[in-house]
């Protein structure tokens, strides 16, 4: 199957919403148990705003809209973010992020660009979020 | 304690290998709020062409960790877990990784630059399957705080 993209195109939009269930999850999915992503006494000794979900939890969850567009998460061949906002989770609300897709950059050989703009309150948590996705 | 500056090049032993399970991808894959039937439905992954439950891409970060791991036991390093923020991290993956997967990972420093206070440390670990071929490249840059 070919996806026919176009420069500028957003081709996937989502809601993701994390708990602090989320992070506990990811935590022991991951193997990262950093307690500044479930303990809100350490997060506040460390000097952070608060609870803060894992940087990989963030960059998991923002490419699943583009595995779901494209089908198959084989699809994915390069994906790179930076990590330039903490996600704080608050214990009752949780954390809203978006995520938008837009195609980027057609790469030739049968691949684009795909980047990400993940936010929360519209303040943006990854900076250089790029994907390079196998369209053909 | 500060970072060792001459800690850039430095390369470690591969690791033990790391054998995927499939009910590992099914909860990363549930952890990531992932929906392809590929990463829990063995039947759905075979029909899609592979051997077994294919992991979500950034499944990748667990198998680099043993990598990672080295770096932080290494005394001679002076890295500080609590100190440690990841910066960026980039996957680039040859294939996905599949459940059946003997994974080693061959980490080593890239460089070492100082930034304000702190330091950034880019690293790079290569993940071979069982005979040994390449299937990701895990790159992460960690910032490590100063003494306080």
């Amino acid at each position: 199957m070919t996806f026919e993209l176009t420069e500028g195109e957003l081709i996937a939009e989502r809601d993701v919403h994390f708990t602090r269930e989320s992070l506990v999850r990811y935590a022991g999915a991951s193997g990262d148990f950093n307690p500044i992503h479930y303990r809100d006494d350490i997060a506040e000794q460390v000097g952070l705003p608060g609870v803060l979900a894992h940087g990989m939890l963030t960059m998991g969850a923002a490419v699943q809209p583009v595995i779901d567009h494209f089908g198959d998460p084989g699809r994915i061949l390069d994906y790179r973010v930076r990590f330039t906002r903490p996600v704080v989770v608050d214990a009752e609300s949780g954390a809203e992020l978006h995520v938008a897709a837009t195609a980027a950059k057609d790469l030739g050989d049968g691949t684009w660009r795909v980047d990400l703009q993940v936010t929360v309150d519209g303040k943006a948590v990854l900076a250089k979020a790029q994907v390079v996705v196998r369209v053909a | 304690m500060s970072v060792n500056p001459e800690l850039a090049g430095r390369q470690y032993p591969p690791t033990e290998p790391y054998l995927v399970g499939r009910e590992k991808i099914r909860e990363f894959a549930e952890a990531v709020q992932a929906s392809s039937p590929v990463h829990f439905d063995v039947d759905a992954a075979a029909a899609a062409g592979y051997d077994d439950l294919v992991a979500p891409p950034t499944f990748t970060i667990v198998v680099q960790q043993r990598g990672l791991d080295q770096l932080l036991a290494d005394d001679s390093a002076g890295i500080e877990l609590h100190r440690v923020v990841h910066g960026d991290q980039r996957f680039n993956l040859v294939r996905p990784i599949v459940a059946g997967d003997e994974l080693t990972v061959k980490f080593r420093v890239a460089t070492v630059r100082p930034l304000g206070g702190n330091a950034m440390v880019s690293t790079e670990a290569d993940i071979l399957d069982a005979a040994d071929v390449l299937v990701a490249t895990s790159y992460a840059t960690l910032v490590v705080g100063g003494d306080v």
